[in-house]
């Protein structure tokens, strides 16, 4: 497989009980690079990327067929625990969910949950989160706060901050930015753009604009199907499907 | 706040003003082998161009991506779209240098017509004024991208004194003159022309810059 | 017009009805607080709080009484709350969804619907007689725990049910493991309703008269409970025994009226405790 890929979906089919929620799905998503998933509410775009870190499981009555692979891996081999899985894929999700704890403990838990228990290690590394995460200097002051405090932009990027704790490899986002204010989500975009250069990070999003801003591929679903992929460039300045053409030009969905 | 977007803007502007020096060098290149007849010269100018061409290509495939993805607003919108119109008046000036390019090396091969004095002036004009240009676009400064634009009517004056001499004292009193003539009355033309480029791209500048539309508009100056 | 004039008319009267059964119910609390409080604080003092009953429970105070009630009470608690929560997390959690998870949760209703009586039966049958831990504290807290069960089940389950399940999910995905997340994401989060439950169980518990008739409580118990595997006075039935029996009805009428207010009091600090509890939880989780 080439080195350049990270992750991949090989010919995959996911069912919600019945109805089929993607069909014969083949995407690469390439390392240190951002790809967005566009396409209608209800195309699959969420479902599909749950599968990168095995969250469909914890949905009951599901079935996958096909092949994931991270690293050229088969993440759905029996003998692979989706904890594991987990670890290495982060994800961020449509409404900011911090714990119910301080911001501190917000970022410290993935680290206690993973055994680390040396108190100045889980510290520096709150601190170093923090500040990658781009939140540090608005909260300083206020580690000890319970997180529910902040803003909206600033628990989303907190969630951000929870997944690079536990020196995820790959970010998923699940539309980060539906209930945030604009500046809130360019700074999220910013964030995204920031962290492309030390993970691989897919991203979900009903907006296209936000597609076009901070991806370097972007894919096109449609009712489960992906009808386009390519370099974000030219699916938004030359697209070769003419169905990607009417949507990402407003014609229809 | 910081943005990952003002990267790729400094890296368009960059791209651009590589562009404005290949233009720069073009006239001067071109300029001197007129004036030395100098045929390696002018030929080097010739051979120049397909990497041009190249630039000009890349430059407008940034813009337009830089237009698709970021939905650029206000000043940001303004700064991408004169820098696509930048780009092809740089490139018509290379392209008119390779004209002239390519009448001195007819030129070269006949004996000299005359001394050139008004011709070399003109091109000292227009050298002067794409220079201007591109500087008015490096200083994003309005003033001195006026001031380029005032210049052009004296190259239009010039052109014309060149034209009636060329006409007046030569191709009518002996017709033998007349392909040389016809020649140098090109050239003439062509350092008109970027003359007027240069014009164009110091109204583009008035417009990054101010907002303000002078081009057809001289009231506004 | 005259249709919303009506409609008004109509609102109106369904407002003031509604107002009445409030200041109905109202009222009658207050009569009860008013009552009990009247009656029982003539006798209430440091002596009654603290002394054993004297001569033939006509004098003296109520301290083993009090005693006694704090721990069935306790002792009930520590049967049922790690039993209780234990299976509200098995339900919610753990259990794949199906009929027999219904049949259990019909049954745990049901169980809070069986007269108190019949829990004093089972706990004579169970705990006195068939493990022979006789008439006792133990028996009693034991009964006392069965009862209050399916309170903590259904109030640890409402607790657990409103955890959100997006914090459930965001734990989940980075890294830690189910068991991992209920226990340090799911459980402190439904704490505050799992403890209201329990309080408020304590509360009905500390109350109850019939399940200890017949697995702890003595009539006259000489001095405080030494053993878990002895019997025991307790606040509920000893107001039920001043009340019917004994020698001098018009004394121990007195006294029992002073337990009542000690009961009462005592029921109303728990759920205030409750109360606190909550509110100040909610202010942190926002």
């Amino acid at each position: 497989m080439d080195s350049d890929i990270k992750m991949r979906a090989e010919r995959v089919n996911f069912f919600y009980g019945s109805s089929q929620a993607l069909k014969n799905v083949n995407l690469n998503v390439f390392k240190n690079k951002v790809t967005a998933l566009i396409g209608p509410s209800g195309c699959g775009k969420s479902t599909f990327i749950r599968l990168f870190n095995r969250m469909n499981e914890l949905v009951v009555n599901t079935r996958l067929t096909g092949k994931i692979y991270i690293d050229s891996q088969d993440i759905n081999l029996p003998c692979i625990d989706a904890v594991d899985i987990r670890r290495r894929v982060g994800m961020v999700f449509q409404k900011p969910n911090p714990f119910p704890k301080s911001i501190f403990d917000n970022i410290a838990y993935g680290l206690r949950v993973n055994g680390i228990k040396d108190k100045d290690f889980i510290e520096e590394k709150v601190i170093q989160t923090l500040k990658k995460a781009a939140l540090w200097d608005e909260v300083k002051c206020r580690l000890n706060e319970s997180a529910l405090g902040l803003s909206g932009g600033q628990q989303q990027r907190l969630c951000i901050a929870r997944c690079l704790a536990v020196e995820t490899e790959v970010i998923l986002f699940d539309e980060p930015c539906a209930s945030l204010d604009p500046i809130s989500t360019a700074k999220i975009e910013e964030l995204i753009l920031e962290l492309k250069k030390d993970y691989t990070i897919v991203i979900v999003t009903h907006n296209m604009q936000q597609a076009a801003r901070v991806s370097d591929y972007t894919g096109f679903f449609l009712l489960g199907e992906l009808i386009e992929f390519g370099k974000t460039k030219e699916i938004f300045t030359a697209p070769k499907d003419k169905k990607t053409e009417d949507y990402i030009t407003g014609r229809f969905g | 706040m910081e943005r990952h977007f003002d990267e790729e803007l400094q890296g368009l502007n960059n791209e651009i003003l590589k562009m404005g020096a290949f233009a720069e060098e073009a006239i001067f290149k071109s300029v001197e082998a007129l004036k030395d007849r100098d045929k390696n010269k002018a030929n080097e100018v010739i051979a120049n161009d397909k990497f041009i061409d190249e630039l000009e290509l890349k430059i407008d495939e940034k813009c337009l991506d830089l237009i698709a993805r970021h939905q650029p607003m206000a000043k940001d919108l303004r700064f991408i779209v004169t820098g696509m119109k930048l780009n092809a008046e740089l490139e018509r000036i290379i392209d008119i240098a390779v004209d002239i390019c390519q009448r001195v090396l007819e030129l070269a091969d006949k004996p000299l017509l005359k001394p050139l004095i008004d011709i070399p002036k003109l091109a000292g004009i227009a050298q002067n004024m794409v220079k201007m240009s591109i500087d008015s676009f490096v200083k994003r400064d309005g003033e001195i991208a006026r001031r380029v634009m005032f210049s052009d009517a004296e190259a239009d004056q010039l052109r014309n004194a060149i034209q009636k001499e060329l006409v007046e004292d030569y191709m009518l009193k002996d017709k033998s003159t007349t392909p040389r003539a016809v020649l140098l009355l090109l050239i003439a033309r062509f350092l008109e022309r970027i003359c007027d480029h240069a014009t164009n791209i110091a109204e583009d500048v008035v417009y990054m810059v101010e907002a303000q539309v002078v081009k057809h508009h001289p009231e506004k100056l | 017009m005259i249709q919303s004039t009506k409609r008004n008319i109509s609102q109106n009267i369904g407002f003031a009805v509604l107002f009445l059964c409030i200041l109905t119910t109202l009222f009658f609390l207050g009569t009860i607080i008013y009552f009990i409080f009247t009656r029982g604080l003539q006798v209430i003092s440091w002596e009654f709080l603290t002394q054993p009953p004297r001569n033939a429970m006509t004098e003296g105070g109520v301290a083993p009484v009090i005693i006694g009630t704090l721990y069935l009470t306790l002792g009930s608690m520590i049967f049922a709350v790690p039993l209780g929560l234990a299976c509200a997390i098995y339900i919610c959690e753990y259990s794949p969804k199906s009929i027999a998870l219904n049949i259990i949760r019909i049954s745990i209703n049901n169980l809070a619907g069986v007269p108190s009586v019949v829990f004093g039966l089972f706990g004579l049958a169970v705990f006195v007689n068939f493990l022979g831990f006789g008439v006792s504290i133990l028996s009693g807290s034991l009964t006392l725990g069965i009862l209050a069960l399916p309170l903590i089940i259904s109030a640890s389950q409402e607790a657990l049910v409103a955890v959100p399940h997006s914090i459930r999910e965001a734990s989940l995905s980075l890294g830690a493991s189910k068991w991992e997340t209920i226990k340090r994401i799911v459980l402190p989060t439904a704490l505050p309703g799992i403890l209201t439950g329990v309080i408020l169980s304590i509360g009905r518990v500390a109350g109850e008269t019939a399940p200890i008739l017949f697995t702890a409580a003595a009539f006259y118990k000489r001095g405080y409970p030494k053993s878990i595997f002895t019997e025991v006075m307790a606040l509920p039935y000893h107001i039920y025994a001043l009340m019917t029996e004994g020698t001098h009805p018009d004394r121990q009428r007195a006294i029992a009226y002073g337990c009542s207010l000690i009961l009462l009091f005592m029921v109303l600090l728990i759920s205030g405790v409750a109360i606190y509890i909550r509110q100040r939880q909610r202010s942190y989780h926002g």
